[in-house]
Protein backbone atom coordinates (compact mmCIF):
# COMPACT_ATOMS: atom_id res chain seq x y z
CA UNK A 1 0.00 0.00 0.00
CA UNK A 2 1.31 3.69 -0.57
CA UNK A 3 2.62 5.75 1.92
CA UNK A 4 0.11 7.55 3.76
CA UNK A 5 -2.71 5.97 2.15
CA UNK A 6 -5.79 6.81 4.19
CA UNK A 7 -8.92 4.63 4.93
CA UNK A 8 -10.82 6.54 3.15
CA UNK A 9 -8.57 9.21 1.29
CA UNK A 10 -9.18 10.45 -2.84
CA UNK A 11 -8.61 7.12 -4.01
CA UNK A 12 -10.67 5.37 -2.20
CA UNK A 13 -13.79 7.74 -2.64
CA UNK A 14 -12.68 7.39 -6.29
CA UNK A 15 -12.91 3.77 -6.19
CA UNK A 16 -16.38 3.34 -3.93
CA UNK A 17 -18.40 6.38 -6.25
CA UNK A 18 -16.91 6.41 -9.42
CA UNK A 19 -18.71 3.43 -10.64
CA UNK A 20 -21.74 4.84 -9.67
CA UNK A 21 -22.15 7.27 -12.50
CA UNK A 22 -19.22 7.87 -14.28
CA UNK A 23 -17.92 4.38 -15.13
CA UNK A 24 -20.81 2.60 -14.47
CA UNK A 25 -20.48 -0.97 -15.59
CA UNK A 26 -23.89 -1.41 -16.87
CA UNK A 27 -23.70 1.97 -18.75
CA UNK A 28 -20.45 3.04 -19.32
CA UNK A 29 -18.30 -0.61 -19.36
CA UNK A 30 -21.67 -2.31 -20.46
CA UNK A 31 -20.76 -5.40 -18.77
CA UNK A 32 -23.35 -7.32 -17.14
CA UNK A 33 -26.53 -6.74 -19.78
CA UNK A 34 -27.62 -9.83 -19.98
CA UNK A 35 -28.63 -10.41 -16.36
CA UNK A 36 -30.03 -6.68 -16.19
CA UNK A 37 -32.66 -7.33 -18.69
CA UNK A 38 -33.66 -10.83 -16.92
CA UNK A 39 -34.22 -9.38 -13.24
CA UNK A 40 -35.76 -6.25 -14.01
CA UNK A 41 -39.33 -6.78 -14.44
CA UNK A 42 -39.74 -6.05 -11.01
CA UNK A 43 -38.21 -4.06 -8.62
CA UNK A 44 -38.00 -6.27 -5.93
CA UNK A 45 -35.56 -8.68 -7.72
CA UNK A 46 -33.51 -6.18 -8.79
CA UNK A 47 -32.73 -5.62 -5.38
CA UNK A 48 -32.19 -8.62 -4.41
CA UNK A 49 -29.64 -9.01 -7.41
CA UNK A 50 -28.54 -5.96 -6.93
CA UNK A 51 -26.89 -6.86 -3.30
CA UNK A 52 -26.13 -10.18 -4.33
CA UNK A 53 -24.20 -8.76 -7.12
CA UNK A 54 -22.75 -6.02 -4.70
CA UNK A 55 -21.86 -8.73 -1.99
CA UNK A 56 -20.02 -11.24 -4.70
CA UNK A 57 -18.26 -8.03 -6.47
CA UNK A 58 -16.88 -6.63 -3.12
CA UNK A 59 -16.39 -10.43 -1.24
CA UNK A 60 -14.22 -11.66 -4.79
CA UNK A 61 -12.72 -8.59 -5.33
CA UNK A 62 -11.26 -8.81 -1.80
CA UNK A 63 -10.18 -12.14 -1.80
CA UNK A 64 -8.79 -12.14 -5.07
CA UNK A 65 -6.83 -8.66 -4.24
CA UNK A 66 -5.74 -10.65 -0.79
CA UNK A 67 -3.84 -13.44 -2.76
CA UNK A 68 -2.71 -11.74 -5.63
CA UNK A 69 0.93 -11.63 -4.84
CA UNK A 70 0.77 -15.07 -4.19
CA UNK A 71 -1.32 -16.56 -7.19
CA UNK A 72 0.58 -18.37 -10.21
CA UNK A 73 -0.02 -15.72 -13.24
CA UNK A 74 -0.94 -19.31 -15.44
CA UNK A 75 -3.51 -20.19 -13.18
CA UNK A 76 -4.80 -16.84 -12.11
CA UNK A 77 -8.23 -16.68 -14.16
CA UNK A 78 -9.58 -20.21 -13.03
CA UNK A 79 -8.56 -19.11 -9.36
CA UNK A 80 -10.50 -16.04 -9.49
CA UNK A 81 -13.39 -18.27 -11.08
CA UNK A 82 -12.72 -20.74 -8.38
CA UNK A 83 -13.32 -17.62 -5.69
CA UNK A 84 -16.52 -16.14 -7.39
CA UNK A 85 -18.60 -19.36 -7.83
CA UNK A 86 -17.87 -20.25 -4.36
CA UNK A 87 -19.41 -17.30 -3.27
CA UNK A 88 -21.89 -17.36 -5.50
CA UNK A 89 -23.27 -20.52 -4.14
CA UNK A 90 -23.01 -18.87 -0.65
CA UNK A 91 -24.75 -16.08 -2.17
CA UNK A 92 -27.78 -18.70 -3.41
CA UNK A 93 -27.45 -20.72 -0.31
CA UNK A 94 -28.23 -17.55 1.98
CA UNK A 95 -31.53 -16.54 -0.20
CA UNK A 96 -32.57 -19.78 -0.30
CA UNK A 97 -32.34 -20.02 3.74
CA UNK A 98 -33.64 -16.50 3.99
CA UNK A 99 -36.24 -15.12 1.01
CA UNK A 100 -37.73 -18.19 0.03
CA UNK A 101 -39.67 -17.12 -2.41
CA UNK A 102 -37.65 -14.64 -4.22
CA UNK A 103 -35.08 -17.40 -4.31
CA UNK A 104 -37.56 -19.84 -6.39
CA UNK A 105 -37.66 -16.76 -9.48
CA UNK A 106 -33.92 -16.12 -8.68
CA UNK A 107 -32.05 -19.14 -8.63
CA UNK A 108 -30.97 -19.09 -12.27
CA UNK A 109 -30.26 -15.60 -12.34
CA UNK A 110 -28.03 -15.83 -9.57
CA UNK A 111 -26.29 -18.60 -10.44
CA UNK A 112 -25.71 -16.69 -13.53
CA UNK A 113 -23.51 -14.53 -11.07
CA UNK A 114 -20.56 -15.97 -11.98
CA UNK A 115 -20.81 -15.27 -15.62
CA UNK A 116 -21.62 -11.70 -14.74
CA UNK A 117 -19.03 -10.17 -16.52
CA UNK A 118 -18.92 -7.14 -13.98
CA UNK A 119 -17.37 -9.67 -11.18
CA UNK A 120 -14.70 -11.40 -13.55
CA UNK A 121 -13.98 -7.81 -15.19
CA UNK A 122 -13.46 -6.18 -11.39
CA UNK A 123 -11.38 -8.83 -10.65
CA UNK A 124 -8.93 -9.28 -13.20
CA UNK A 125 -9.06 -5.71 -13.86
CA UNK A 126 -8.62 -3.78 -10.75
CA UNK A 127 -8.60 -6.20 -7.70
CA UNK A 128 -5.11 -7.97 -9.21
CA UNK A 129 -3.30 -4.55 -9.35
CA UNK A 130 -4.88 -2.87 -6.27
CA UNK A 131 -4.40 -3.74 -2.27
CA UNK A 132 -7.57 -5.48 -0.65
CA UNK A 133 -9.12 -2.55 1.20
CA UNK A 134 -9.27 -0.15 -2.09
CA UNK A 135 -10.17 -3.71 -4.31
CA UNK A 136 -13.14 -4.25 -1.94
CA UNK A 137 -14.26 -0.20 -2.15
CA UNK A 138 -14.65 -1.00 -5.68
CA UNK A 139 -16.31 -3.87 -5.59
CA UNK A 140 -18.88 -2.38 -3.81
CA UNK A 141 -18.85 0.57 -5.94
CA UNK A 142 -19.13 -1.78 -9.19
CA UNK A 143 -22.13 -3.62 -7.16
CA UNK A 144 -24.26 -0.71 -6.08
CA UNK A 145 -23.60 1.28 -10.00
CA UNK A 146 -25.29 -2.37 -11.31
CA UNK A 147 -27.79 -1.82 -8.80
CA UNK A 148 -28.34 1.18 -9.52
CA UNK A 149 -29.30 0.22 -13.16
CA UNK A 150 -31.37 -2.40 -12.65
CA UNK A 151 -33.64 -0.43 -9.85
CA UNK A 152 -33.88 2.11 -13.03
CA UNK A 153 -34.91 -0.21 -15.07
CA UNK A 154 -37.13 -2.59 -12.90
CA UNK A 155 -38.96 0.96 -12.06
CA UNK A 156 -40.06 1.48 -15.50
CA UNK A 157 -40.77 -1.86 -16.29
CA UNK A 158 -42.77 -2.72 -13.40
CA UNK A 159 -44.84 0.16 -13.25
CA UNK A 160 -45.71 -0.03 -16.88
CA UNK A 161 -45.93 -3.54 -17.30
CA UNK A 162 -47.54 -4.39 -14.24
CA UNK A 163 -48.91 -1.14 -12.61
CA UNK A 164 -47.13 -1.96 -9.48
CA UNK A 165 -44.08 -1.37 -7.77
CA UNK A 166 -42.04 -3.85 -5.01
CA UNK A 167 -45.50 -5.75 -6.13
CA UNK A 168 -47.88 -3.40 -4.53
CA UNK A 169 -50.55 -2.17 -6.78
CA UNK A 170 -49.80 1.65 -7.99
CA UNK A 171 -51.72 1.20 -11.10
CA UNK A 172 -55.09 -0.51 -10.95
CA UNK A 173 -55.07 -2.83 -14.18
CA UNK A 174 -58.40 -3.01 -15.93
CA UNK A 175 -58.49 -7.12 -15.66
CA UNK A 176 -58.55 -6.54 -12.11
CA UNK A 177 -61.17 -3.62 -12.32
CA UNK A 178 -59.55 -0.62 -12.45
CA UNK A 179 -58.72 1.95 -15.13
CA UNK A 180 -54.83 0.62 -16.52
CA UNK A 181 -53.65 -1.11 -19.63
CA UNK A 182 -50.90 -2.67 -18.60
CA UNK A 183 -48.20 -2.61 -21.58
CA UNK A 184 -46.81 -6.17 -22.34
CA UNK A 185 -43.65 -5.62 -24.10
CA UNK A 186 -42.23 -3.83 -21.18
CA UNK A 187 -42.21 -7.52 -19.27
CA UNK A 188 -40.29 -9.22 -21.57
CA UNK A 189 -36.72 -8.65 -22.51
CA UNK A 190 -36.21 -6.20 -25.34
CA UNK A 191 -37.47 -3.52 -23.50
CA UNK A 192 -34.88 -3.95 -20.82
CA UNK A 193 -32.64 -3.70 -24.03
CA UNK A 194 -34.06 -0.50 -24.78
CA UNK A 195 -34.45 1.03 -21.32
CA UNK A 196 -30.96 0.28 -20.84
CA UNK A 197 -29.87 2.14 -24.21
CA UNK A 198 -32.07 5.04 -23.25
CA UNK A 199 -30.33 4.92 -20.40
CA UNK A 200 -26.68 5.29 -22.00
CA UNK A 201 -27.96 7.41 -24.29
CA UNK A 202 -28.90 9.96 -21.38
CA UNK A 203 -25.80 9.42 -19.51
CA UNK A 204 -23.97 10.44 -22.55
CA UNK A 205 -25.31 13.49 -23.47
CA UNK A 206 -25.34 14.36 -19.61
CA UNK A 207 -21.27 13.90 -19.41
CA UNK A 208 -20.22 14.45 -22.88
CA UNK A 209 -16.40 13.25 -21.64
CA UNK A 210 -17.64 9.51 -21.79
CA UNK A 211 -18.60 9.37 -25.36
CA UNK A 212 -15.98 7.19 -27.47
CA UNK A 213 -14.73 8.56 -30.73
CA UNK A 214 -16.33 7.93 -33.27
CA UNK B 1 9.06 -17.86 -1.17
CA UNK B 2 9.30 -20.27 -4.08
CA UNK B 3 8.59 -19.30 -7.76
CA UNK B 4 5.84 -18.41 -8.68
CA UNK B 5 5.74 -20.60 -11.86
CA UNK B 6 7.19 -23.37 -10.78
CA UNK B 7 4.62 -26.46 -11.60
CA UNK B 8 4.94 -27.76 -8.12
CA UNK B 9 4.03 -24.24 -6.01
CA UNK B 10 1.21 -24.18 -9.02
CA UNK B 11 -0.29 -27.42 -7.76
CA UNK B 12 0.18 -26.22 -4.20
CA UNK B 13 -1.68 -23.44 -4.36
CA UNK B 14 -4.32 -24.17 -6.32
CA UNK B 15 -4.48 -27.07 -4.27
CA UNK B 16 -5.28 -24.36 -1.63
CA UNK B 17 -7.85 -22.41 -3.13
CA UNK B 18 -9.69 -25.55 -3.85
CA UNK B 19 -9.67 -26.93 -0.23
CA UNK B 20 -10.90 -23.27 1.35
CA UNK B 21 -13.62 -23.10 -1.26
CA UNK B 22 -14.48 -26.38 -0.99
CA UNK B 23 -14.99 -25.81 2.75
CA UNK B 24 -16.87 -22.47 2.20
CA UNK B 25 -19.18 -23.80 0.40
CA UNK B 26 -19.72 -27.50 2.16
CA UNK B 27 -20.37 -25.30 5.27
CA UNK B 28 -22.83 -22.64 3.93
CA UNK B 29 -24.65 -25.77 2.51
CA UNK B 30 -24.53 -28.16 5.29
CA UNK B 31 -25.02 -25.37 8.16
CA UNK B 32 -28.67 -23.36 5.86
CA UNK B 33 -30.19 -26.76 5.32
CA UNK B 34 -32.14 -27.35 7.78
CA UNK B 35 -33.83 -23.92 7.29
CA UNK B 36 -33.73 -24.13 3.90
CA UNK B 37 -35.65 -27.79 3.94
CA UNK B 38 -37.86 -25.68 6.69
CA UNK B 39 -38.60 -22.81 4.07
CA UNK B 40 -39.47 -25.62 1.48
CA UNK B 41 -41.59 -27.41 3.68
CA UNK B 42 -43.92 -23.43 4.35
CA UNK B 43 -43.54 -22.69 0.89
CA UNK B 44 -45.50 -25.93 0.64
CA UNK B 45 -48.22 -25.92 2.86
CA UNK B 46 -48.97 -21.99 2.53
CA UNK B 47 -49.82 -23.26 -1.51
CA UNK B 48 -51.93 -25.77 -0.05
CA UNK B 49 -53.78 -23.58 1.92
CA UNK B 50 -54.32 -20.99 -0.46
CA UNK B 51 -55.86 -24.34 -2.63
CA UNK B 52 -58.08 -24.85 -0.39
CA UNK B 53 -59.19 -21.51 0.23
CA UNK B 54 -58.23 -21.63 3.97
CA UNK B 55 -56.10 -18.62 3.28
CA UNK B 56 -56.33 -15.56 0.80
CA UNK B 57 -54.02 -14.71 -1.39
CA UNK B 58 -51.61 -11.45 0.04
CA UNK B 59 -53.27 -12.13 3.53
CA UNK B 60 -50.09 -11.90 6.06
CA UNK B 61 -50.01 -14.62 8.64
CA UNK B 62 -46.88 -15.36 10.32
CA UNK B 63 -45.12 -18.74 9.73
CA UNK B 64 -46.28 -19.96 13.16
CA UNK B 65 -50.32 -19.27 12.03
CA UNK B 66 -49.67 -20.84 8.79
CA UNK B 67 -48.19 -23.75 9.97
CA UNK B 68 -51.01 -24.02 12.89
CA UNK B 69 -53.31 -23.77 10.58
CA UNK B 70 -52.64 -26.33 8.61
CA UNK B 71 -51.93 -28.74 11.68
CA UNK B 72 -55.11 -28.83 12.86
CA UNK B 73 -56.96 -28.65 9.13
CA UNK B 74 -54.51 -30.73 6.67
CA UNK B 75 -53.70 -34.29 6.44
CA UNK B 76 -51.05 -35.74 4.28
CA UNK B 77 -51.92 -39.23 2.67
CA UNK B 78 -50.21 -41.32 0.46
CA UNK B 79 -52.70 -43.11 -2.30
CA UNK B 80 -51.83 -45.68 -4.46
CA UNK B 81 -52.72 -43.69 -7.64
CA UNK B 82 -53.22 -47.12 -9.92
CA UNK B 83 -56.12 -48.57 -7.61
CA UNK B 84 -56.49 -45.24 -5.88
CA UNK B 85 -56.65 -46.66 -2.63
CA UNK B 86 -55.10 -44.84 0.65
CA UNK B 87 -52.30 -46.70 1.80
CA UNK B 88 -51.97 -47.00 5.61
CA UNK B 89 -50.19 -44.11 7.50
CA UNK B 90 -48.28 -47.12 9.38
CA UNK B 91 -46.88 -48.43 6.20
CA UNK B 92 -46.13 -45.57 4.35
CA UNK B 93 -44.68 -42.32 5.88
CA UNK B 94 -46.75 -39.45 3.64
CA UNK B 95 -45.82 -36.52 5.40
CA UNK B 96 -41.50 -37.12 4.56
CA UNK B 97 -42.93 -38.48 1.37
CA UNK B 98 -40.85 -36.28 -1.56
CA UNK B 99 -43.03 -36.86 -4.83
CA UNK B 100 -40.91 -34.75 -7.37
CA UNK B 101 -38.06 -37.45 -6.68
CA UNK B 102 -40.13 -40.41 -5.78
CA UNK B 103 -41.50 -39.44 -10.16
CA UNK B 104 -37.76 -39.86 -11.44
CA UNK B 105 -36.46 -43.28 -9.14
CA UNK B 106 -37.37 -46.07 -11.49
CA UNK B 107 -38.01 -48.22 -8.53
CA UNK B 108 -40.59 -45.58 -7.09
CA UNK B 109 -42.11 -44.80 -10.49
CA UNK B 110 -43.45 -45.66 -13.90
CA UNK B 111 -43.44 -44.53 -17.24
CA UNK B 112 -46.19 -42.28 -17.99
CA UNK B 113 -48.62 -43.71 -20.84
CA UNK B 114 -49.08 -41.81 -23.78
CA UNK B 115 -50.65 -37.85 -22.76
CA UNK B 116 -50.54 -34.78 -24.24
CA UNK B 117 -49.58 -33.12 -20.77
CA UNK B 118 -46.23 -34.24 -21.85
CA UNK B 119 -45.43 -36.18 -18.62
CA UNK B 120 -42.99 -38.14 -19.28
CA UNK B 121 -43.20 -40.46 -15.89
CA UNK B 122 -45.38 -40.98 -13.22
CA UNK B 123 -44.82 -42.09 -9.66
CA UNK B 124 -46.62 -45.03 -7.91
CA UNK B 125 -47.90 -43.00 -5.07
CA UNK B 126 -49.24 -39.66 -4.83
CA UNK B 127 -49.58 -37.53 -1.72
CA UNK B 128 -52.87 -35.85 -1.49
CA UNK B 129 -53.65 -33.32 1.26
CA UNK B 130 -56.92 -33.80 2.72
CA UNK B 131 -58.61 -30.52 4.10
CA UNK B 132 -61.11 -30.91 6.80
CA UNK B 133 -63.57 -28.48 8.13
CA UNK B 134 -63.57 -26.66 11.83
CA UNK B 135 -65.27 -29.67 13.08
CA UNK B 136 -63.40 -32.30 11.89
CA UNK B 137 -65.57 -33.71 8.84
CA UNK B 138 -63.65 -34.42 5.32
CA UNK B 139 -64.18 -31.41 3.09
CA UNK B 140 -61.63 -30.87 0.28
CA UNK B 141 -58.62 -32.94 -1.23
CA UNK B 142 -55.84 -31.42 -2.61
CA UNK B 143 -54.47 -32.94 -5.15
CA UNK B 144 -50.59 -31.77 -6.62
CA UNK B 145 -50.59 -31.65 -10.77
CA UNK B 146 -47.86 -31.00 -13.19
CA UNK B 147 -47.43 -30.99 -17.01
CA UNK B 148 -45.96 -28.90 -19.68
CA UNK B 149 -47.13 -25.32 -20.13
CA UNK B 150 -45.21 -23.16 -22.83
CA UNK B 151 -41.78 -22.53 -21.79
CA UNK B 152 -41.83 -25.13 -19.26
CA UNK B 153 -43.26 -27.58 -16.53
CA UNK B 154 -46.06 -25.60 -14.56
CA UNK B 155 -46.64 -26.94 -11.13
CA UNK B 156 -49.91 -26.77 -9.10
CA UNK B 157 -52.44 -27.40 -6.48
CA UNK B 158 -56.25 -28.32 -7.14
CA UNK B 159 -58.51 -28.55 -4.44
CA UNK B 160 -61.23 -31.09 -4.87
CA UNK B 161 -64.83 -30.92 -3.25
CA UNK B 162 -65.57 -34.28 -1.27
CA UNK B 163 -68.34 -35.27 -3.96
CA UNK B 164 -65.35 -35.78 -6.44
CA UNK B 165 -66.84 -33.66 -8.81
CA UNK B 166 -66.53 -29.60 -7.59
CA UNK B 167 -63.84 -27.73 -8.01
CA UNK B 168 -62.53 -25.76 -4.55
CA UNK B 169 -59.48 -24.13 -5.69
CA UNK B 170 -56.64 -23.99 -7.68
CA UNK B 171 -52.96 -22.72 -7.47
CA UNK B 172 -49.74 -22.75 -9.61
CA UNK B 173 -47.36 -22.07 -7.59
CA UNK B 174 -43.97 -22.91 -9.73
CA UNK B 175 -43.94 -21.98 -13.85
CA UNK B 176 -41.88 -20.28 -16.21
CA UNK B 177 -44.80 -18.90 -18.45
CA UNK B 178 -44.46 -15.54 -20.11
CA UNK B 179 -44.70 -12.77 -17.63
CA UNK B 180 -48.31 -10.82 -18.38
CA UNK B 181 -49.58 -13.29 -20.42
CA UNK B 182 -49.06 -16.93 -19.81
CA UNK B 183 -47.94 -16.13 -16.58
CA UNK B 184 -51.42 -14.91 -15.45
CA UNK B 185 -52.46 -18.52 -14.35
CA UNK B 186 -50.53 -17.10 -10.82
CA UNK B 187 -53.22 -14.25 -10.76
CA UNK B 188 -55.46 -15.00 -7.59
CA UNK B 189 -58.52 -13.03 -9.88
CA UNK B 190 -58.00 -15.78 -12.72
CA UNK B 191 -57.70 -18.52 -10.30
CA UNK B 192 -60.68 -17.53 -8.42
CA UNK B 193 -63.06 -18.49 -11.85
CA UNK B 194 -62.07 -22.10 -11.10
CA UNK B 195 -64.20 -22.56 -7.73
CA UNK B 196 -67.65 -24.15 -8.07
CA UNK B 197 -66.77 -25.92 -11.50
CA UNK B 198 -67.56 -29.57 -12.29
CA UNK B 199 -64.42 -31.22 -13.66
CA UNK B 200 -66.55 -34.30 -14.91
CA UNK B 201 -69.76 -34.76 -17.38
CA UNK B 202 -71.89 -37.39 -16.02
CA UNK B 203 -70.56 -40.08 -17.58
CA UNK B 204 -67.25 -39.33 -15.01
CA UNK B 205 -65.41 -37.97 -18.24
CA UNK B 206 -62.72 -35.14 -17.26
CA UNK B 207 -64.82 -31.90 -19.22
CA UNK B 208 -62.68 -28.94 -17.12
CA UNK B 209 -61.13 -26.43 -19.98
CA UNK B 210 -59.96 -23.23 -20.34
CA UNK B 211 -61.05 -21.64 -23.25
CA UNK B 212 -61.15 -19.06 -25.87
CA UNK B 213 -62.80 -16.33 -24.80
CA UNK B 214 -65.29 -15.86 -21.74
CA UNK B 215 -66.58 -18.48 -20.04
CA UNK B 216 -70.19 -17.88 -18.21
CA UNK B 217 -70.73 -18.52 -14.31
CA UNK B 218 -70.56 -21.98 -12.65
CA UNK B 219 -74.05 -22.72 -12.60
CA UNK B 220 -74.59 -22.10 -16.39
CA UNK B 221 -71.43 -22.89 -17.75
CA UNK B 222 -70.39 -25.59 -15.43
CA UNK B 223 -67.01 -26.58 -17.10
CA UNK B 224 -65.28 -23.55 -18.63
CA UNK B 225 -63.24 -21.10 -17.39
CA UNK B 226 -62.24 -17.42 -19.15
CA UNK B 227 -58.96 -18.19 -21.45
CA UNK B 228 -55.90 -16.17 -20.78
CA UNK B 229 -55.75 -13.38 -23.53
CA UNK B 230 -52.35 -13.82 -25.85
CA UNK B 231 -51.45 -17.16 -23.93
CA UNK B 232 -53.52 -19.68 -26.00
CA UNK B 233 -50.63 -22.55 -25.88
CA UNK B 234 -50.29 -22.04 -21.81
CA UNK B 235 -54.21 -22.24 -21.62
CA UNK B 236 -54.37 -25.30 -23.53
CA UNK B 237 -51.54 -26.81 -21.52
CA UNK B 238 -53.32 -25.87 -18.54
CA UNK B 239 -56.83 -27.80 -19.48
CA UNK B 240 -54.27 -30.79 -20.78
CA UNK B 241 -53.05 -31.00 -17.39
CA UNK B 242 -55.84 -30.81 -15.46
CA UNK B 243 -57.57 -33.07 -17.62
CA UNK B 244 -54.43 -35.59 -17.09
CA UNK B 245 -54.87 -35.68 -13.75
CA UNK B 246 -58.43 -35.85 -13.48
CA UNK B 247 -58.25 -38.94 -15.89
CA UNK B 248 -57.93 -42.69 -15.02
CA UNK B 249 -53.83 -42.54 -15.37
CA UNK B 250 -54.28 -39.80 -12.71
CA UNK B 251 -56.51 -39.16 -9.61
CA UNK B 252 -59.86 -40.60 -11.08
CA UNK B 253 -59.26 -44.09 -9.09
CA UNK B 254 -58.68 -42.32 -5.45
CA UNK B 255 -61.56 -39.30 -6.29
CA UNK B 256 -63.64 -42.55 -6.82
CA UNK B 257 -62.82 -44.14 -4.06
CA UNK B 258 -63.27 -40.21 -1.94
CA UNK B 259 -66.98 -40.28 -3.68
CA UNK B 260 -67.63 -43.47 -1.94
CA UNK B 261 -66.37 -41.86 1.76
CA UNK B 262 -62.71 -43.45 1.43
CA UNK B 263 -61.09 -39.70 1.46
CA UNK B 264 -58.64 -40.75 3.90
Amino acid sequence: MSAGSAIFGRHERTALLGPIVNVNPIAVQVLGICSALAVTTRMDKALVMGIGVTLVTALANLAVSLVRNYTPGSIRIIVQLAIIASLVIVVDQVLKATLYELSLELSVFVGLIITNCIVMGRAEGFAMQNPPWLSFLDGIGNGLGYAAVLMIVGFVRELTGAGTLFGHVVLPLTKNGGWYEPNGLMLLAPSGLFLIALLIWALRTWKPELQEEA
Amino acid sequence: MPRLDSTRYTILFATAVSIVCALLVSSAAVGLSERQEANALLYKQKNVLLAAGLVRPGQALSTAEMAEIFERRVHVRAVDLQTGQVLPQDKFDAVNYKQRKARNDPAQSRAAPPNDAQIARLPNVGAVYVVSSADGKDEQIVLPIEGMGMWGTIYGLLSMDVDGNTVRGLTFYEQKETPGLGGEISNPQWQALWVGRKAYDANWSPQLAVIKGQAGPPDTDPHHVDGLSGATITSNGVTRVLRFWLSADGYAPYLKNVRSGGAS
